[in-house]
């Protein structure tokens, strides 16, 4: 393998998609934070001005921002609570014997490719309607007042919605990771009387452990930029009761066209998110070398 | 023609030198074997030989030419490797035929060699298989039935017995030697494994940290080992080593005595010890005997002898067979 | 565990696991139910399950009203076209990290895998003004390139999988045996790789298909995919919900449908290899 023409024909190979995603990443996120220290608006171009760290002070003291921000916390965890959990009840119930295993897979995996839009509207409007929602015909049939989901637990309506797209995904992972669990050690703890309980406790969630901490990190990626599910739904209402940092974001520089400020926000959502992403780059970085 | 020389070649991985200056030469038709420790550079030495790696510096000469910048293809070698490395998508016909579709050949005349090939190897039946549905017996024969229809100059082999169960690697080990007399090409074949060494071998190599320690033929290496790690590499069970007073007595710094040179008696002899671990084989017996001053020492006795655990047991040594090395290891004669 | 398990037992978790399947799934069942109702019986209640009268109007509706077709055609175009053009770029660039690794290799997969972390508010702003200004606003091409680029790591990360686990030696047999360049690619390599390679894009359609942020926030009408134009619904005007429900099925029943022959693949796929 090892000839010295083969190697540089391999860096050549490897520059077009490095160059890419250099230019992908460098251009505009330097232009981000270019613009979050402007004051410019959509409204009135080519009247920027310097402005030092308004943008910033400004958004990060704005009411807004800190709902938001916990917000995006609520959301994140929560649904990653609901996920993990629920993830791996699931995946022990799938990988017992049962009669058409293949077909409940496939039940509980298809979530995961509805695409959000549509999610959101069939929960929204079909079950999650005061007037027309599933939810609403049934509480009227046990004689009680339907929830308005949308307007008085906005959040957690979100959570839910959310939970049941990446629920599916938590669920195959654990589940694949389940399936490569040594029998035998599981045998071996069984001959040395450990129960049920403590087999699972202490063989298959250490045996879990890699698998849970992927699904935790990779979701948390994906959850703390879920936008289109919040958009259809609620626009972030009522009030702020149901913004979280991207559309927060979006709402700055494209609803009230203020450029600077979006893109402060924009450089404050990089930054947590690389917080999040240098424990999950370690902990692939690591697999990379088992 | 199949000889092969290397002058001077050496090999290294970034900083780490694998291969220190080595010369070796092998003559047409010769059955070599590398041997030596995990990790000493056999495999090193044979992609080196093959041109799948490139020398650091030094020549590597086929037929007496010069081969060290031509790519593996041109070098008329074939080589069967420990995974067998067989094309997973194709059929045994297919993989077999590989070599000569690559160079070229007239399909009628493939086909002819594929078959010859596989006849000799008992492969007929398992022609249109994927090697997915082969033992793991039979992908080695498809591996060398890959490697003989190119009628190379050289057969490479690396560790190719080593996914084998044991009885398979003793028939594989037969055919294979049978194959070398009735093909008379020069095959070079590494393994670790010292009785396949020993029983196939015209020449042995044998290697510690990509030294070359001793090349010589299989009953060279035993009687005249050059020293003493080639003492205790070949032969088994090992040959003992001692040092110390003791072996000061018999003249040396480094007395080795092979077990199977060592006479056993219950009543007298040059040093007294007790049993420890008997293994009782039928055809000999093995004895492990703790002897004051010196460490464990392994004798062999007749099939039937009646000693056990614990009993006491006099040992003495075969003086004339005794290997006398100076206190640098090397071999006293 | 290699031991008989009792049938009861067996039934008792095929009861309880088939609920839940049935459960979580019931949402796109009930979607798809909806689309073949009349819009009356759609908000009906007590809902009826299956005794309704079956009608394809809402079908007929959607796909003749809000030119539908135009939209099922972009989200066609944009997840396939930036599936091919990010494979066309991963793959020389997977191929060599994986057979001819070099002492960066691991440190560019890395930060290849890093760019995939930046949020996409963060680089919302440039990319809509960059779109903008170059009047790619809404367009096919605009979305094509970003959806290229932000799947590119995952492409690359899963071809070098898959690459990976061919082994070195083949390709070294195959040298051995006098292939040249060009036919180890041909007989040997590409045989072996397509099953990764087909795997790779099947997953990228699937994540490009539903992709739902840059698809709203670059595209207003002409170049809008599926995505987009089912957002369109969270403003409705009158009754509504089977032909939403017809419009959502359509939608999602090409990918569900991909989606069930990806699942091995959506796991190695998503978790980067760490889980297989
Ligand atoms: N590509 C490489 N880069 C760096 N070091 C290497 C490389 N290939 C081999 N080595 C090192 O070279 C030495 C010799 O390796 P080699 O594979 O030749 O050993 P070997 O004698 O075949 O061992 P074994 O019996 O285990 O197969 C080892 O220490 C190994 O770590
Ligand atoms: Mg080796």
């Amino acid at each position: 393998m090892a000839t010295a023409h083969s190697k540089t024909a391999a860096r050549f190979m490897i520059s077009p998609a490095v160059v890419l995603l250099l230019a992908w990443m460098i251009v505009p996120l330097a232009m981000t934070i270019y613009f979050s220290f402007l004051r410019y608006s959509l409204m009135s171009p080519g009247e920027e001005t310097f402005a030092g760290w308004d943008n910033y002070r400004y958004f990060l003291t704005d009411p807004a921002f800190f709902s938001a921000f916990t917000n995006t916390i609520v959301l994140v965890v929560g649904v990653l609570l609901i996920t993990v959990v629920l993830g791996i009840a699931l995946a022990n119930l799938l990988d017992q014997p049962m009669w058409g295993q293949g077909i409940v897979r496939i039940l509980v995996i298809a979530p995961f490719f509805v695409m959000p839009t549509v999610s959101a509207l069939v929960w929204k409007n079909m079950f999650m309607d005061p007037v027309n929602g599933l939810f609403a015909h049934a509480a009227k049939a046990l004689g009680l007042q339907p929830f308005e989901f949308l307007t008085h637990a906005p959040l957690a309506s979100i959570i839910m919605i959310v939970s049941w797209q990446w629920l599916p995904f938590a669920t195959l992972i654990l589940l694949t990771a389940m399936q490569s669990l040594d029998q035998e050690q599981l045998e071996a703890a069984e001959m040395d009387g450990a129960s049920w309980w403590r087999r699972f406790f202490y063989i298959v969630l250490p045996h879990l452990s890699r698998a849970i901490t992927v699904v935790v990190l990779i979701q948390t990626i994906f959850l703390l930029s879920v936008f289109a599910e919040i958009l259809v739904t609620t626009n972030g209402g009522p009030g702020t009761a149901s913004t979280n940092i991207t559309y927060l974001v979006y709402a700055q520089s494209l609803l009230q066209f203020d450029v600077g400020g979006g893109s402060a926000g924009g450089i404050v959502a990089v930054i947590l998110a690389n917080i999040v992403a240098i424990f999950l780059m370690r902990m692939i970085g690591k697999n990379l070398e088992a | 023609m199949g000889n092969i020389t290397l002058k001077q070649v050496t090999k290294h991985f970034g900083e780490t030198v694998v291969i220190p200056p080595l010369d070796l030469s092998i003559e047409d038709g010769e059955f070599v074997v590398f041997v030596g420790p995990s990790g000493c550079g056999k495999s090193t030495l044979l992609r080196l030989i093959a041109g799948l790696e490139d020398v650091t510096s030094g020549l590597v000469e086929i037929d007496g030419a010069d081969a060290t910048t031509l790519p593996p293809a041109k070098r008329k070698l074939a080589m069967v490797f420990q995974s067998y490395a067989l094309y997973p998508h194709m059929s045994v016909r297919k993989n077999i035929a590989f070599p000569l579709k690559m160079a070229d050949m007239d399909p009628a005349e493939i086909t002819r060699k594929v078959e010859g090939a596989a006849s000799v190897l008992n492969l007929t039946d398992y022609m249109e298989r994927r090697p997915g549905q082969l033992s793991g017996g039979q992908r080695q024969r498809v591996a060398i039935g890959r490697a003989i229809v190119r009628e190379p100059e050289a057969f490479l082999f690396d560790e190719p017995l080593s996914n084998l169960d044991a009885a398979l690697r003793v028939n594989m080990r037969l055919e294979i030697t049978e194959l070398h007399q009735s093909l008379k090409t020069t095959m070079i074949y590494v393994t670790h494994d010292q009785v396949e060494a020993m029983t196939m071998a015209d020449k042995i190599v044998v290697l510690q940290a990509g030294n070359i320690e001793q090349v010589g033929s299989p009953m060279e290496l035993y009687h005249k080992p050059a020293n003493v790690f080639v003492g205790g590499f070949i032969g088994s069970p090992k040959m003992n080593i001692i040092t110390g007073p003791e072996a000061e007595k018999l003249g040396s710094h480094t007395i080795g005595i092979r077990p199977e040179h060592t006479m056993v008696s219950k009543e007298q002899g040059t040093w007294k010890g007790k049993v420890g671990v008997s293994e009782h084989l039928g055809s000999d017996t093995f004895l492990r005997v703790h002897v004051e001053g010196m460490d464990l020492f392994t004798v062999r006795a007749e099939g039937d002898v009646d000693l056990h655990h614990g009993d006491e047991v006099y040992l003495t040594p075969v003086m004339d067979r005794l290997h006398r090395f100076d206190k640098d290891g090397l071999a006293v004669r | 565990m290699a031991r008989a398990v009792t049938n009861q037992r067996k039934l008792v978790v095929t009861v309880i696991a088939w609920s839940i399947g049935i459960a979580i799934f019931f949402p796109i069942l009930w979607t798809f139910l909806t689309s073949f109702k009349t819009e009356a019986e759609a908000i009906a209640s007590p809902p009826s399950f299956l005794f309704f009268e079956w009608t394809t109007e809402n079908y007929t509706e959607v796909q003749s009203r809000s030119n539908y077709p135009l939209h099922f055609m972009n989200s066609v175009i944009i997840s396939l076209g930036s599936t091919v053009l990010g494979l066309l770029i991963a793959i020389p660039a997977a191929w060599s990290m994986a057979f001819v690794p070099g002492k960066r290799t691991k440190d560019v997969l890395m930060w290849m895998l890093s760019t995939k972390m930046l949020p996409p508010v963060g680089v919302l702003i440039p990319i809509y003004l960059i779109f903008r200004d170059t009047g790619l606003l809404d367009t096919r091409t605009a979305l094509v390139i970003v959806l290229t680029l932000i799947n590119l790591p995952i492409i690359v990360w899963m071809l070098y999988t898959y690459f990976k686990e061919i082994p070195g030696e083949i390709l070294e047999a195959a040298r051995m045996d006098g292939a040249t360049l060009w036919s180890e690619v041909i007989y040997v390599l590409t045989p072996m790789a397509v099953p990764g390679i087909a795997s790779t894009l099947l997953l990228n359609v699937i994540l490009a298909w539903n992709e739902a942020f840059w698809t709203l926030n670059l595209t207003a009408a002409k170049a809008a995919p599926l995505t987009a134009f089912i957002a369109s619904y969270s403003s409705p005007e009158g009754l509504f919900y089977a032909k939403l429900s017809a419009a959502s099925t359509m939608a999602i029943a090409p990918i569900v449908i991909l989606g069930w022959f990806s699942q091995k693949q959506l796991v190695r796929g998503l978790t980067f290899g760490a889980v297989k």
